[in-house]
């Protein structure tokens, strides 16, 4: 296949940015997004331009770290998948192909394609946890028994990978489908439920304060999000932040 | 520095642990605030270690390069963690699993370890559950198991296929909370470029920000090395992108001693390569192995007629299929371990019974699985006579409960749907036993030096078991170093801060500083990848699956051209103080062209077969692997003379007291 890439050239936070095409031969529908990524970095490479930094490091969709915004979608066309999982065979000969890095407040541009996510880092450390030792002299795994049903629930929460693809889908550039997904994670399990209400309502308060948007429920996060995460998790959080709210 | 102490506490072999632990020097809370801590990495080791040492109150200072702690490599971990509960009431113990390893390992890793790692195992468990993992459970609400290779029961715990993300999120999580107190701060987009070392102590780093290219200093009273396994040396591997050797390469030309660096497990079941282009390869998880039957057609003509696409594997009969490993292992089935199941998929596809165009794939069939899930639903839920096609949807619905994310991964990957058609397989480079040489405390022959996790050379002798990275990993960071470590810290409280305006900072700084320039200086015509695929078909063809003499000394020779080529034909771009991704990859290929000439070396010098390592010399009539306990029992650790060609062999006798010595045998 033929492409032209059309992708933001940025040189560091301060600067302006501009798109910048690129033609690219030779690509075949077995290479993954970022493999045709590599292929065009090793030809400016071995001709001295200088090569697009994007952010990637596992390859298989669990790490988070990829996050690029093509033609117009987070993690592009396929659903269910993040970048490094696209492939491309999802793309025709002569195809033109808009890369962009994320957009939002909260995600500031570091170089290229890559932005600055520690924001969401930061909700984490003001309430992502249960407050337990490390020790190992907790009771023992199976004395209190979680319904399947919950424990279920819990995982799906659980699997998000923290990539914020919700953030930059979103019109508002919200994080409540990443903040809902760790609070209902941790609201479903009894070792969570101790500490549910102060959870909630530090995690929100320091995402409102990192610049992140409110949610006016579009729900492009849910259609963009790699791991479906689902939208009940922000109307689970609803809930818990009212209940923390009225008993605070 | 030359003998080896590897400071083995004296007692019988169930109470080394416990009555080291009583006896070990503690640091009181107020003295434990003036001491600091660095840990490198923030994986499953790197994570539970620096959350327990900031919950003991030291002050912790933590590394990653990624741009989150949360997304270290061990976040792609699948099928599951093991740990001696005996849940399952089928005669698991302390013992066993200790057992297991053991001889998973083929007797080539230090039985005191291996005990310890076997008793915290179960606390592990209680712990993640503590903070929030939520592992698969069973209608009753209790943990669920499954079986892996090389055991004989169901000792493993899981959270569907994404185990390894559940279990460092727990990690993360308790690192998130010490974050917020303050006690670690986290260095994120850094990577470690040197060790500094104070009389003879280590006592410091010099990090890269990858953000600015700036180079700090950090000192503290220890340093703790989690970065991770070297699998990527052979440029394709199952380990993420920028996994390296950079940070355990600086300790060993620092003067730490690396341990068998050609222990490499090889894992069976991988997508096959498709292209020249490809980045990575992707691992199925192993307990795919429970459900999934590999074989490939017993008749060369059906294996050219599926080549030439006029056949699917469907339409072979059962008779006309060769389920080898259950034909040659009948005891242990689809579950022998990865050394030996990767070599008996070898063994076929050199005899040409290869499935897909490069001849290198085997099918891994789950059609019998759905099938008898099926049966088992239809039954359970009363479902009368039930139809085929009732009883695929039915199976296909548990296996789905089960390994959905892997077939979705696999099917993205390749196209080809698994519930329809079995998977095409193969083995590809995935762990590496070998690593910086410890002690029982951890510590690696720098003093203050400790290293954990995958880094270190440990626990797993000559072959992995599944499911046991993981154990060990939160076993070394939650059970094991924050008792350790404080044993060398005691003598620590009086020392204050140190400092880095200091000579030995100074130095360490501008050695960084000149090699980085050596590299960028280069300007020659060839990117990094160029060179790191190369080193990558060497290591493979030659140090990988099957070694011998011839190959591995053509390969000492072509990795160390490599080198002298990619000193003087390498193409870096930009400059060393900005965000330069090609400056942090060529950084951690220049000592993979380092390390892999180390592992040839040492596959040369281990003229025996045992687990991952086989050395063609050395088998049995039958093909399997021919230990030779009497020349070999020992750990291979090297040390570093100042010319990466001339490693300095040091060896660390086995001694085994607990366990008798046989050659394994899994038919
Ligand atoms: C695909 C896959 C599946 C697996 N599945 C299983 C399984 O089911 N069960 C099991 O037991 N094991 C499994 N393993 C093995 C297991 O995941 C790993 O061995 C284990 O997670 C390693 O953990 P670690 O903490 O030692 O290192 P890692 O998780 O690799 O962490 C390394 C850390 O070091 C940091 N780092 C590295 N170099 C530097 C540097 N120079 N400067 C600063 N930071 C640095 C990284 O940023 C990272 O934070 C699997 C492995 C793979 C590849
Ligand atoms: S909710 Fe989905 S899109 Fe948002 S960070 Fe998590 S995985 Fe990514
Ligand atoms: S690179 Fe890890 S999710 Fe894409």
């Amino acid at each position: 296949m033929k492409l032209n890439l059309k992708i933001w050239r940025q040189n560091g936070p301060q600067d302006k940015g501009e798109m910048k095409t690129y033609p690219i031969d030779g690509v075949d529908g077995d290479m993954s997004f970022l493999e045709m990524m590599d292929m065009l970095n090793n030809q400016l490479v071995e001709s001295g331009e200088s090569p697009v930094a994007f952010d990637h490091d596992c390859r298989e969709g669990i790490c988070g770290m990829c996050s690029l915004y093509i033609n117009g979608e987070a993690h592009g066309p396929d659903r269910g998948v993040t970048t490094c999982q696209l492939h491309m065979r999802k793309f025709n000969d002569g195809d033109t192909i808009y890369i962009e890095p994320w957009r939002a407040k909260a995600f500031p541009v570091i170089k290229d394609l890559v932005v600055d996510r520690s924001s969401f880092d930061r909700i984490m450390n003001s309430g992502g946890f249960v407050s337990v030792n490390t020790s190992g002299n907790t009771v023992d795994a199976n004395s209190i028994p979680i319904p399947k049903d919950d424990a279920d629930k819990a995982f799906e929460a659980a699997t998000c990978i923290g990539c914020g693809a919700c953030v930059a889908s979103c019109k508002n550039a919200s994080a409540m489908l990443f903040v809902s997904a760790k609070v209902s994670q941790l609201s479903l399990l009894p070792q969570g439920k101790v500490e549910a209400k102060e959870r909630v309502l530090n995690m929100v308060q320091t995402m409102d304060d990192e610049g992140f948007g409110n949610c006016t429920n579009t729900g492009a996060c849910e259609v963009e999000c790699p791991k479906g995460i689902s939208l009940e998790n922000i109307a689970r959080m609803n809930r818990e932040y009212l209940k923390g709210a009225l008993t605070k | 520095m030359s003998v080896l102490d590897s400071k083995i506490p004296e007692g019988p072999i169930d109470r080394k642990w416990s009555d080291y632990k009583n006896k070990i020097r503690l640091v009181n809370p107020a003295n434990k605030r003036n001491i600091d801590v660095i840990v490198v990495g923030t994986g499953l080791a790197g994570g539970s270690a620096a959350a327990s040492l900031a919950e003991l109150g030291y002050n912790v200072k933590a590394f990653c390069f990624q741009d989150s702690p949360r997304r270290a490599h061990s976040i792609a971990a699948q099928g599951g963690i093991n740990a001696a509960k005996n849940y399952q009431g089928d005669g698991d113990s302390v013992f066993r699993l200790f057992y297991d390893t053991v001889k998973g390992g083929d007797y080539r890793s230090r039985e005191a370890n291996v005990h310890r790692l076997a008793e915290v195992s179960a606390s592990i468990i209680d712990q993640c559950v503590a903070q929030g993992v939520p592992f698969a459970r069973d209608y009753g609400g209790l943990l669920d198991n499954r079986s892996f290779g090389g055991v004989l029961v169901s000792r493993t715990f899981y959270a569907k296929g994404q185990t390894g993300q559940q279990l460092l999120l727990g990690a993360y999580s308790a690192m998130s909370r010490q974050i917020g107190k303050g006690k670690i701060r986290m260095y994120t987009r850094h990577e470690m470029q040197e060790l500094v070392v104070v009389d003879g102590k280590a006592r410091g780093i010099i990090a890269r920000n990858s953000v600015n290219g700036e180079l700090e200093r950090h000192s503290a009273h220890a340093v703790v090395i989690a970065s991770g396994g070297y699998g990527n040396v052979f440029f394709l591997s199952t380990n993420a992108m920028g996994s390296n050797v950079s940070a355990n390469w600086k300790i060993h030309k620092k003067g730490a001693q690396f341990a068998n660096p050609c222990f490499t497990q090889i894992h069976p079941t991988c997508i096959p390569v498709s292209g020249e282009n490809q980045s990575k390869l992707t691992l199925m998880s192993e307990s795919l192995r429970n459900d999934g039957r590999i074989w490939v057609p017993k008749n060369i003509e059906d294996v050219e007629a599926i080549k030439q696409g006029t056949k699917k594997p469907t339409d072979l009969t059962e008779d006309e299929r060769d389920y080898y490993l259950e034909r040659r292992y009948p005891s242990f089935g689809n579950l022998v371990p990865r050394d030996v199941a990767s070599r008996a998929a070898k063994e076929r596809c050199d005899a040409g019974y290869g499935v897909n165009a490069t001849g290198e794939a085997v099918y891994l069939d789950f059609a019998a699985a759905i099938e008898r899930y099926g049966k088992e639903q239809a039954h359970v839920q009363h479902v009368e006579s039930p139809t085929a096609e009732d009883i695929y949807k039915l199976g296909k619905g548990v296996v789905e409960g089960k390994y959905g994310n892997l077939f979705q991964m696999y099917y993205k990957i390749t196209d080809d749907n698994p519930y329809e058609t079995p998977m095409k397989i193969y083995p590809a480079v995935h762990y590496t036993m070998g690593g910086v040489w410890v002690d029982y405390n951890l510590m690696s022959t720098i003093p203050g030096c400790y290293v954990a996790g995958e880094a270190n050379f440990s626990d797993h002798g000559a072959n992995r078991l599944g499911a046991s990275a993981l154990m060990q990993g939160l076993a070394d960071g939650y059970f094991v170093l924050p008792y350790t470590i404080g044993d060398y810290l005691a003598d620590d409280i009086r020392t204050g801060a140190i400092p880095t305006d200091t000579t030995e900072f100074d130095e360490a700084e501008n050695a960084v500083r000149s090699h980085l320039e050596r590299l960028i200086d280069v300007q020659g015509t060839k990117s990094v990848d160029y060179f790191h695929k190369r080193l990558g078909k060497v290591m493979w063809n030659n140090v990988g699956m099957a070694r011998n003499e011839k190959d591995l000394n053509s390969a000492i020779l072509e990795i160390q051209n490599i080198r002298n080529e990619f000193y003087s034909n390498v193409r870096i771009p930009g400059k060393i103080d900005e965000l330069n991704p090609e400056l942090e990859k060529a950084g951690r290929v220049a000592d993979f062209l380092e390390l892999g000439e180390l592992m040839a070396i040492d596959a040369l010098s281990r003229n025996e077969s045992c687990g991952g390592h086989f050395r063609e010399e050395s088998q049995t009539p039958e093909g399997e692997a021919q230990r030779k306990d009497d020349e070999y029992g020992y750990v291979a650790s090297w040390e570093y003379s100042g010319n990466p060609s001339e490693p300095k062999l040091h060896k660390e006798d086995l001694v085994f007291e607990n366990i008798k010595l046989v050659q394994r045998s899994y038919k």
